[in-house]
């Protein structure tokens, strides 16, 4: 897994091979004829093919129901054939990952089956944020994987890290960054106003949101990369190049112990916690089974497991977990997140993506 | 033996293939291009079917109109260099033995070999500051510490040209070889130096080439989307790469297909006005 840090693959890719290791783990057995089913979405490719042989013979196994996965196409074009699906009675999937943003985009059509908490064990242990709920407190989704985006460092250049993500619009930082190119994807918007205005809530309002744009032009001058392609920007902090910059933790911290000079900081503002949900579509009539899938993924050990493995942070409570402090931190922390505004990505994303486009090309 | 005009339908037979191939693979995605710009775009969801015009307003604008700009004067620069380059490495190729200009040629083409990709990563690292070249001129005495040229405007039209030059060495060469030597000869008989005979015998002779060679260039670079992102800052990233983050991340399909349908329309555009201006010289 580390030799395929090592080569810039995908995060994708890097969490499939990580459950890969998981699936290694667990003694190979045949799959019995099933009676009942459920038809699972999850991103298409390597990812896929890694549930499929390691993740979902095994939930057969301790649940006795037969899994056929979907490849589902990343970006929200799933969430539009399943709308469309749906309208037509259809589930191409029963369960589906889901990003955030398409979650709530979901639940302005109903398109989730409400879930019963009662019917998922460690419903209590979940964090508040991998809870997705209707307006009307009900349920739509559980939180399937999660990750942090946080500050990075090339250790050489700065022998103490950083501890506040104010260190972007240092002047010192001069052409020295290495930020994500997309208004959705960076979620600097609510860095800047986690950092600078108090919270995201300042981003409730358009006068809140041009304000932290403003604050955010500031960075221009100490960006040298906005970065689409991860691995330009990982090869660029491994050598210094690019000396700082927002990256993925677990990753940094892979590379960090094959050996390279980076390490990855959680500011005193917190990391960016980006996640994906699982969600039943309201065509499915899964109810059941769907609630036992959900509730094996919701487990301790398995959340445990894939922290391990697969470098996801834990939907649970720490204190449900069997992760000693190094395996937590390689993952996670303690730091109250900042979480990314959704809302706005489904409400305004044109607007913030031309205002975006236009601040750091214009 | 006198060649009749077509009278039948079998006739025509020979321009069914040609016909078909265009109407696969320029007429029908062009259109349903055309058709999905004046869509209605959904936020996050697709679009659905109708006939707006919000696209196209939304990209009349000061900023993308920069943008258009730049795309266009950014592929306009990299022609007039390549062409300023490789038409006289081409003349003198010509000159050359045979030997010699297989070992160019089978050099050039294996350049084309070389995916964008690969071109702009390897320019990156001999930009970069920790690996690059001016870590040679440092030992030389001739800069004081190493330094990155990227990313710049000089970076990206390096790579840009770097990935033409080829292409436009290879039109330029057929042109060249069968151009009758004994033009020159004629000229330098005359008196003419061989500078004054190379603009003023052989560059008017093979104007229309040359032009035809510019835009080719000229097409290929409004279409790069690559280089100027990992070469350039957002300031020069052109059309094609908005393109791209409207139709892949925004998934804005409509907003896309507006935008490129008028970068379509302006080269064509460009390429008419050449053209145009080209032939009425020839008249005059």
């Amino acid at each position: 897994m580390k030799g395929i840090h090592k080569m810039g693959i995908s995060r994708r890719k890097i969490l499939a091979a990580g459950l890969t290791g998981v699936g290694m783990l667990a003694v190979p057995s045949i799959l019995r004829a099933q009676d009942r089913s459920l038809k699972v979405g999850v991103y298409g490719g390597y990812f896929k093919d890694s549930f499929d042989e390691n993740i979902f013979p095994e939930f057969t196994k301790a649940t006795g129901i037969a899994v056929e996965s979907v490849a589902e196409p990343t970006g929200e074009a799933w969430l539009v054939q399943l709308e469309q699906a749906a309208r037509a009675g259809q589930a191409p999937a029963d369960v589906s990952m889901m990003s955030q943003v398409a979650t709530l985009k979901g639940q302005e059509t109903e398109l989730w089956t409400p879930l019963d908490p009662a019917k998922i064990g460690h419903y209590d242990d979940l964090l508040p944020q991998f809870i997705s709920k209707y307006p009307d407190s009900r349920v739509a989704g559980i939180g399937a994987v999660a990750w942090y985006i946080t500050l990075v460092t090339n250790t050489d250049t700065y022998p103490e890290p950083p501890d506040s993500w104010a260190a972007l619009w240092d002047p010192e930082n001069r052409d020295r960054l290495g930020l994500l190119a997309l208004v959705s994807n960076s979620f600097l918007l609510e860095v800047t106003a986690k950092t600078f205005m108090g919270g995201t809530d300042s981003l409730d309002t358009e006068e809140g949101q041009l304000a932290a744009f403003e604050k955010l032009a500031e960075v221009k001058p100490n960006v040298r990369l906005w970065y689409r392609d991860e691995a330009q920007f990982e090869q660029a902090l491994k050598s210094g190049e690019i000396p700082m910059g927002q990256y993925y933790h677990d990753v940094t911290g892979l590379a960090a112990a094959d050996g390279f000079p980076v390490r990855s900081t959680f500011p005193k503002e917190g990391g960016i916690q980006d996640s994906g949900n699982w969600v039943l579509t309201r065509a499915s009539d899964k109810t059941e089974e769907a609630h036992v899938f959900i509730d094996y993924m919701s487990q301790p050990e398995i959340q445990s497991l894939m922290s391990r493995k697969v470098g996801t942070a834990p939907t649970l409570r720490r204190d449900t977990l069997d992760l000693t402090d190094e395996e937590f931190s390689a993952v996670s922390s303690e730091i109250e997140p900042i979480i990314p505004r959704y809302d706005l990505y489904t409400t305004k994303s044109d607007w913030l993506n031309q205002k975006w486009t236009e601040m750091i090309a214009g | 033996m006198k060649r009749e005009p077509p009278r039948t339908i079998a006739d025509y037979a020979p321009l069914a293939f040609p016909a078909i191939m265009l109407i696969v693979f320029f007429v029908v995605p062009f259109s349903t291009m055309i058709a999905v710009s004046f869509f209605r775009r959904q936020q996050g969801g697709f679009y659905t079917p109708d006939f707006v015009i919000d696209n196209y307003a939304r990209f009349l604008s000061a900023f993308f109109g920069g943008v258009l700009g730049f795309s266009l004067m950014l592929a306009i620069t990299v022609a007039v260099i390549c062409v300023a380059i490789a038409f006289p490495f081409t003349y003198l190729l010509t000159k050359a033995s045979r030997r010699v200009q297989i070992v160019w040629l089978v050099c050039l083409l294996s350049v084309l070999s070389l995916s964008e990709v690969i071109i702009g990563f390897a320019w990156s690292t001999l930009f970069s500051r920790t690996a690059g070249i001016t870590n040679l001129l440092v030992p030389l005495g001739l800069m004081s510490e190493s330094q990155a040229l990227l990313p710049g405007i000089g970076a990206v039209l390096t790579g840009m040209v770097y990935q033409a030059l080829p292409y436009t060495i290879l039109v330029l060469y057929p042109a060249l070889v069968r151009l009758d030597p004994t033009l020159l000869e004629a000229a330098r008989t005359l008196g003419a130096s061989p500078l004054r005979g190379f603009f003023g015998i052989i560059v008017p002779a093979l104007r229309n080439t040359i032009v035809a060679t510019l835009i080719m260039v000229f097409v290929f670079a409004l279409g790069s989307y690559l280089l100027p992102q990992i070469l350039g800052r957002p300031q020069h990233w052109t059309l094609s790469v908005h393109i791209t983050d409207q139709a892949i991340y925004q998934s804005n399909m409509p907003f896309a297909a507006a935008m490129a349908v008028f970068l379509v329309l302006i080269s064509l555009a460009l390429v008419g006005l050449t053209l145009l201006v080209g032939g009425r010289k020839e008249v005059a």
